[in-house]
């Protein structure tokens, strides 16, 4: 559990971070989303203290983290950012060993490790292995950094917009793929993001930061259905509000029973992809497949009012 | 690449040939020779005095090296930010005085022969080397340098295991120029008595006999090409090394 306690960062007498409180709990993914200047990446960087904050503490599993040297600290703490921040003269499996070496890891054992988190990452360890960076596309690059992070087994890992440099296709892979991770490697990640959709994706909890302040800390549905002020309304997007909330909800929890034709929905898709398969083709009612039989159906009148939320 | 490097050899055979067997181009000198004179300097064996002044520009080249990657790294860091533009100051003195008048002011102290010709050319040596070592350690890329602190690496990691041989061939850069640089000024240094190839084109300006400035002139200019070329593949290769040639591309 991570407990960040009325944690400041003052320059120049003004607050780039203003007293945020919040406790992120263990296993699950919180993004902290703001716009450019809101202080986001600053109360990041205050966790593994690459910035010191002015006042306030931060605790990990209960620790204070000014108990320890920076750079102590630090090698706990998994920190991948944008533009992945590779060693260019360093091979990949080198950079992945990168926080293992430092941690004095037998060469065994961070071998195996570097294999294993390449094999996660879906690349061939013995193709990428003695490769260098610049060798290597944007996206496995990226997929690198995140290994690098992750090598030692941190207690958390820092994200600052780790998808920034990457295009739209790749980066919805990107996220899959760190959310299938999470999942299996049950990790405590902390990502930054300027981009609402990535957060209300990503998010276990999602964070909203807005001049140096935390106005509302939620899971992704209660952003989106009850934001605190104008300012997160904003953020979820007036007209994209009912489809971002639709795609939080599976097919699941609206299965019914009555006929319905054509190609079947899969369960665990969300109901904007349902909604998106009954317009494009002008159904009213899809059959919905959980490992490949049907067990009922999805209608649009049902999507259509679940989508009303908030009123 | 194959034209390169049967010049490489052929220069190379000739500089070996110019120093150790002069007498062999004693028809190619002998029409710049004064009539009846000498051809083929004789005073001091040509192979010595190259050796000695190799050994001048190396010795000066390692201690300018040494200091100027030193001063380098200090300004680099945030403490010592402040002394940046007082050792870049320092440096260009260095750089601004003529050789001549190092020489003139250290032969007093160091008097005559190698000493002052030393202090000289480790002056020179200073700037190239100090200002590419600067320009290398202040544009690294700035992801890379933050992911080195944030992964927990100290000050020193970070600097020997990152910044430096980042920053490498960049330095070499300068300890190239620097180098041969050092390979002209040191024949000023004869004018004090240092032992270096100087002495033969000296001798040849005072009597006159433009064989003898021929002859110097021409085992110094290729000991600087050949050593400058040496130079540049030694870095193109550490660059190969180090990125696994996809800098290459």
């Amino acid at each position: 559990m991570i407990e960040i306690d009325q944690i400041s960062k003052v320059y120049d007498s003004k607050a780039a971070v203003d007293a945020v409180s919040m406790t992120v709990q263990t296993g699950t993914i919180t993004v902290i989303v703001g716009t450019s200047g809101s202080g986001k990446t600053t109360l990041l960087r205050m966790i593994n203290r690459l910035e010191e904050p002015t006042s306030g503490e931060v605790r990990i599993n209960g620790v204070v983290t000014t108990t320890m040297p920076g750079h102590i600290l630090r090698r706990r703490i998994g920190y991948a950012i944008q533009g992945h921040g590779l060693f260019p003269h360093h091979s990949v499996g080198r950079n992945i060993a990168a926080v293992p070496q430092l941690l004095g890891w037998s060469k065994d054992k961070t071998r195996a490790r570097v294999d294993e988190l390449l094999t996660l990452f879906s690349m061939d360890p013995d193709q990428f292995r003695d490769r260098y960076p610049a060798e290597l596309s944007g996206g496995q690059q990226q997929r690198v950094g995140v290994a690098r992070a992750l090598a030692s087994r941190p207690d958390l890992l820092l994200m600052d917009e780790p998808f920034g440099a990457l295009d739209p296709i790749i980066r919805a892979r990107a996220q899959a793929d760190l959310r299938r991770i999470q999942r299996a490697l049950g990790s405590t990640i902390m990502l930054v993001t300027h981009d609402m959709e990535e957060a209300i994706h990503l998010g276990d909890r999602v964070a909203v930061m807005d001049g140096g302040r935390l106005v509302q800390h939620g899971t992704p549905a209660e952003i989106i259905q009850h934001p605190a002020t104008p300012f997160v309304a904003d953020m979820v997007g007036g007209v994209d509000r009912p489809l971002r909330l639709l795609s939080l909800i599976p097919v699941s929890d609206l299965i019914e029973d009555g006929p319905a034709t054509g190609a079947p929905v899969a369960a665990q898709a969300s109901l904007r992809d349902a909604l998106s398969e009954c317009l494009w083709t002008g159904r009213d009612a899809l059959p919905v497949a959980r490992d490949g039989d049907v067990i009922g159906r999805v209608t649009l009148p049902a999507i259509r009012a679940r989508a009303q939320g908030a009123t | 690449m194959k034209v390169g490097t049967f010049a490489r050899a052929v220069l190379a055979t000739l500089l070996v040939a110019l120093v150790v067997r002069p007498g062999w181009f004693a028809w190619a000198f002998a029409p710049f020779a004064p009539t009846s004179g000498p051809v083929i300097y004789e005073r001091a064996s040509l192979l010595s005095l190259s050796l000695n002044h190799l050994g001048l520009v190396v010795l000066a080249s390692v201690a300018a090296t040494l200091v100027a990657v030193t001063l380098a790294i200090l300004v680099t860091r945030p403490a010592g930010a402040a002394f940046l533009p007082l050792s870049r100051t320092i440096t260009s003195i260095g750089q601004s005085f003529p050789p001549v008048a190092v020489l003139a002011l250290a032969v007093p102290a160091l008097g005559f022969g190698s000493g002052p010709t030393l202090v000289a050319l480790f002056l020179y040596g200073l700037l190239p080397i100090f200002e590419n070592a600067i320009t290398g350690l202040t544009t690294l890329p700035t992801a890379t340098m933050e992911a080195a602190r944030g992964i927990g690496l100290n000050r020193w990691q970070k600097l020997s295991q990152v910044e430096l041989p980042l920053a490498l061939p960049v330095i070499l850069t300068g300890i190239r120029l620097s180098v041969v640089i050092a390979l002209g000024t040191a024949t000023i240094g004869s004018t004090v008595a240092a032992k270096t190839l100087g002495e033969v084109i000296i001798a040849g300006l005072l009597t006159n006999n433009t064989a003898y400035v021929l002859q110097g002139g021409l085992i110094v200019g290729l000991l600087a090409v050949l050593i400058y070329d040496a130079m540049i593949r030694l870095e193109t290769y550490l660059t190969l090394r180090m990125y696994g040639g996809a800098a290459a591309r």
